[in-house]
């Protein structure tokens, strides 16, 4: 049984970065996109959770701003997300067009 | 003193009557409108005999001093809002009363005009039977005899021209009577305004004598004139003399104002008796005869008055050889006897001019009644050439014409005889024969007037019958009420003369001594003034009768005679196709004299424009016309200009704005902004995931590099 190391945590945490990256690149619903990010967000927090089994305690503290600041993204995108498909009757990515020239 | 004191009640009879008639008069029975317009002009004729009578015996108790009445004050008052300044810068008081004077002048014209007036009142109620507008034709006779008589009794130039404008009215409104006539509307529109060209010569003159004597009152006016203050030929009084003799000659038919009179026959006979031959026409003279105080100041004035006289006399008489209508005969002779009486009062000899009105209103008046009477028995044929052999038929309308014809003719002792003998003898004796010329034409006169009144009367009394067998049939004496008045002026055509007895038959006078108090003082005044013999010559040599003066008489006694003759000898026998013996002696003068001298062509060129010499249009319609070019040529041309090049301003203004203030200015730098911004839009293509994968991208890069490439 090979030991657990931090090194383990941190393949783990690349994939789910990496599959967190091509969902928000790939999807076309906002909602899946919103998913993504919080899977970003997740591989990141288990950086620092991992981290912080070498160098003390600040990681977990940060991770739990992380978290906090996802839900708050999360409240604040599904709002956004509401508001726009009253609009537009859609939340696929391929219509928020509205920057364009 | 009942009437002198109510002097105004004379005016206003009529005046009752006329506003009876013309508010009230159409549902009035013809009695009723009888009763009240002849009643009322009776009335006023009673009065002022009695008015008359109650003045000679006043004015011999208070030394022929005209008697003076004010009714009320018609504008201004005592201290007077109507001030103003004259001519040499002191105020004058000004105030017009409505006022009434009589004096022996004032007199003679009461008389004769409500008189002659009341006649033919009665006539009209015979003439005027069975025709329509009964009340209104009377309605308007009263107007006139309130009109004329305010004229005649004011006792200012301003009342004066109430009267004269108002008789000039009359005269329109009774011209028109057959309104449905456009001839008779036209004649009617003539009159009125030949009349106001005269009256506006009329007010001028009122403005001057205003601004230089500070009065318009008769009494104070001539009391001034005659105070010796003013020159001989005082130059405003000239002016304003001649310009007052403009008036006349507008409304008394002078040279070259005469036009309207003849056309002026349009109105019934009646009409032309009492307004157009005996009163209204007279007024120029008793407004000239009224002034003379300041006429004989002014030489030039008197000798224009004497010149216009003359030319008018023979003038008319020469055109009324030659005419046919029997009304237009008549038309001339009466413009050719008022020329008579301007060259009487012209020539200095204004009592005998004033005879002259006197007795011409009784003998032309007499003449258009029967020559009235002649046409109402002629069914309403009015020329002669259809006429003839009337005088068995009509014997009193005959009878009364011929007494007329005397008088008018000048034969001994009928009335003209008197008047016109002492006209020629004062323009053949004046300013030492100075008017010798104006006498010989008189004399011309004298004799063609004895010609086409004969002829006049042959043609329509005598010779053969040449009218149709059914108005042949129809001729009748005219009724009563018509006959009457005839034989009554026919007595004054007779008698009036007596009154002007001259010294030199063994008469007085008489008319002279009583228009004395009117005229004497004038020779008084010249005598102070030094030139004595100057314009009261005449006057001075009447008193001393001499053998000229009865050779004079004989020798227009013989020109009447030979007149006579001559009519005799061409027309006694006149049948159908009767030849006019001026026709086949001097055809180019008979066509000029048939057509009045081309007068009312000429001003159909020069005054009125109604004629186009080549394609020039002048007069009135020439100046209409020239109006209406300048209107549509120049103000609307100069309009349009302005707006044509307000356009043109506004589409370089409008260019400039578009292309220039928009295009360059406002648009430039847009397009420009865009045109170089077109490389950064093409960055913002608008899809989320793009951006999210250049960023991954970037970051991936960055990675590539500092990892591999920057170690």
């Amino acid at each position: 049984m090979v030991p657990i190391t931090t090194l383990h945590y941190l393949v783990v945490a690349a994939a789910l970065f990496v599959l967190g990256v091509i969902g928000v690149l790939t999807r076309r619903n906002v909602v899946i996109v919103l998913m993504s990010i919080e899977l970003i967000l997740n591989a990141v927090n288990l950086n620092l959770v991992a981290f912080s089994r070498m160098w003390g305690l600040h990681g977990q503290v940060f991770s739990i701003f992380v978290i906090t600041d996802a839900a708050a993204e999360a409240a604040v995108g599904l709002g956004i997300l509401i508001a726009f498909f009253r609009n537009k009757e859609t939340v696929n990515v391929d219509d928020v067009d509205l920057m364009k020239w | 003193m009942f009437f002198l004191k109510n002097i105004w009640l004379i005016p206003l009879l009529p005046a009752v009557g006329a506003a009876l008639m013309l508010f009230f008069g159409r549902k009035l029975r013809k009695v009723t409108v009888n009763a009240v317009c002849v009643g009322a002009v009776v009335l006023a004729f009673v009065c002022a005999c009695g008015t008359v009578w109650q003045y000679v015996h006043w004015a011999a108790a208070n030394g022929h001093q005209p008697f003076e009445t004010s009714v009320f004050t018609w504008l201004g008052t005592d201290t007077g809002h109507l001030n103003f300044v004259k001519y040499d810068g002191t105020p004058a008081q000004f105030k017009i009363d409505a006022g009434f004077l009589l004096d022996p002048l004032s007199s003679l014209w009461l008389l004769f005009v409500t008189g002659v007036g009341m006649l033919i009142h009665i006539y009209s109620t015979g003439y005027m039977a069975h025709e329509g507008g009964y009340y209104r034709f009377f309605g308007y006779l009263n107007l006139f005899m309130f009109a004329m008589l305010t004229l005649i009794l004011a006792n200012n130039y301003a009342v004066m021209f109430v009267g004269w404008e108002g008789v000039g009215l009359c005269s329109y409104l009774l011209i028109g009577f057959y309104f449905h006539r456009k001839s008779a509307s036209n004649a009617a529109n003539k009159a009125f305004i030949v009349n106001r060209i005269g009256d506006a010569g009329f007010i001028l003159g009122m403005f001057f004598i205003a601004w230089y004597f500070g009065s318009v009152n008769y009494s104070t006016v001539n009391g001034l004139a005659r105070s010796g203050h003013y020159s001989i030929g005082d130059p405003i009084i000239t002016a304003a003399t001649l310009l007052l003799f403009v008036g006349a000659c507008g409304k008394s038919a002078q040279l070259p104002l005469y036009v309207w009179l003849p056309d002026a026959m349009e109105g019934p006979t009646p009409v032309s008796a009492l307004i157009h031959a005996a009163t209204m026409v007279t007024a120029g003279v008793y407004m000239v005869a009224r002034s003379n105080a300041l006429f004989v100041l002014a030489p030039t004035s008197m000798k224009t008055v004497a010149i216009i006289g003359g030319l008018t006399a023979i003038f008319a008489a020469s055109i009324g050889l030659v005419q046919n209508d029997i009304k237009r005969v008549l038309a001339y002779s009466t413009v050719s006897q008022l020329g008579y009486m301007f060259l009487a009062l012209g020539v200095g000899a204004f009592s005998a001019g004033v005879f002259h009105v006197f007795t011409h209103a009784f003998f032309k008046a007499l003449l258009f009644l029967g020559a009235g009477s002649v046409i109402h028995s002629m069914s309403g044929e009015q020329d002669m050439r259809n006429m003839g052999d009337l005088g068995g038929r009509i014997k009193v309308t005959h009878g009364t014409m011929f007494v007329a014809t005397l008088a008018i003719a000048g034969i001994f002792p009928f009335a003209g005889f008197f008047s016109k003998d002492e006209i020629l003898w004062q323009a053949y004796s004046a300013e030492h024969g100075a008017y010798r010329w104006l006498w010989f034409i008189g004399y011309c006169t004298a004799l063609m007037t004895a010609f086409y009144m004969f002829r006049l009367m042959y043609l329509t009394f005598h010779g053969k019958p040449r009218m149709s067998h059914e108005v042949e049939h129809h001729i009748h004496e005219s009724p009563k009420s018509m006959t009457a008045p005839l034989v009554i002026l026919a007595f004054f055509s007779l008698f009036a003369g007596f009154l002007g007895w001259p010294h030199s038959l063994g008469g007085s006078n008489r008319i002279e001594k009583f228009l004395e108090p009117v005229f004497a003082k004038e020779a008084s005044v010249l005598r102070a003034e030094g030139e004595a013999g100057q314009l009261a010559a005449g006057k001075q040599e009447v008193e001393h009768t001499s053998g000229a003066e009865y050779f004079l008489m004989i020798f227009s006694l013989g020109a009447a005679a030979a007149g006579w003759g001559m009519a005799w000898k061409f027309y006694r026998h006149a049948d159908k196709g009767y030849s006019e013996p001026i026709a086949s002696g001097a055809p180019i003068a008979y066509n000029l004299l048939m057509n009045k001298y081309y007068v009312d062509e000429g001003y159909d060129y020069v005054f009125t424009g109604r004629k186009e010499i080549g394609d020039l249009r002048l007069g009135a319609m020439g100046l209409g016309e020239a109006a209406s070019l300048f209107d549509s040529r120049i103000i609307d041309g100069a309009v349009n200009n302005v707006g044509r090049f307000t356009r043109l301003t506004g589409k370089v203004s409008s260019w400039w704005d578009k292309w220039i203030i928009d295009g360059v200015g406002v648009n430039g730098p847009a397009i420009l902004a865009r045109g170089m911004s077109y490389p950064a839009r093409l960055l913002q293509w608008g899809f989320v995931q793009w951006y999210a994968l250049l960023m991954v991208a970037g970051l991936a890069g960055f990675g590539f590099y500092f990892y591999w490439v920057a170690k």
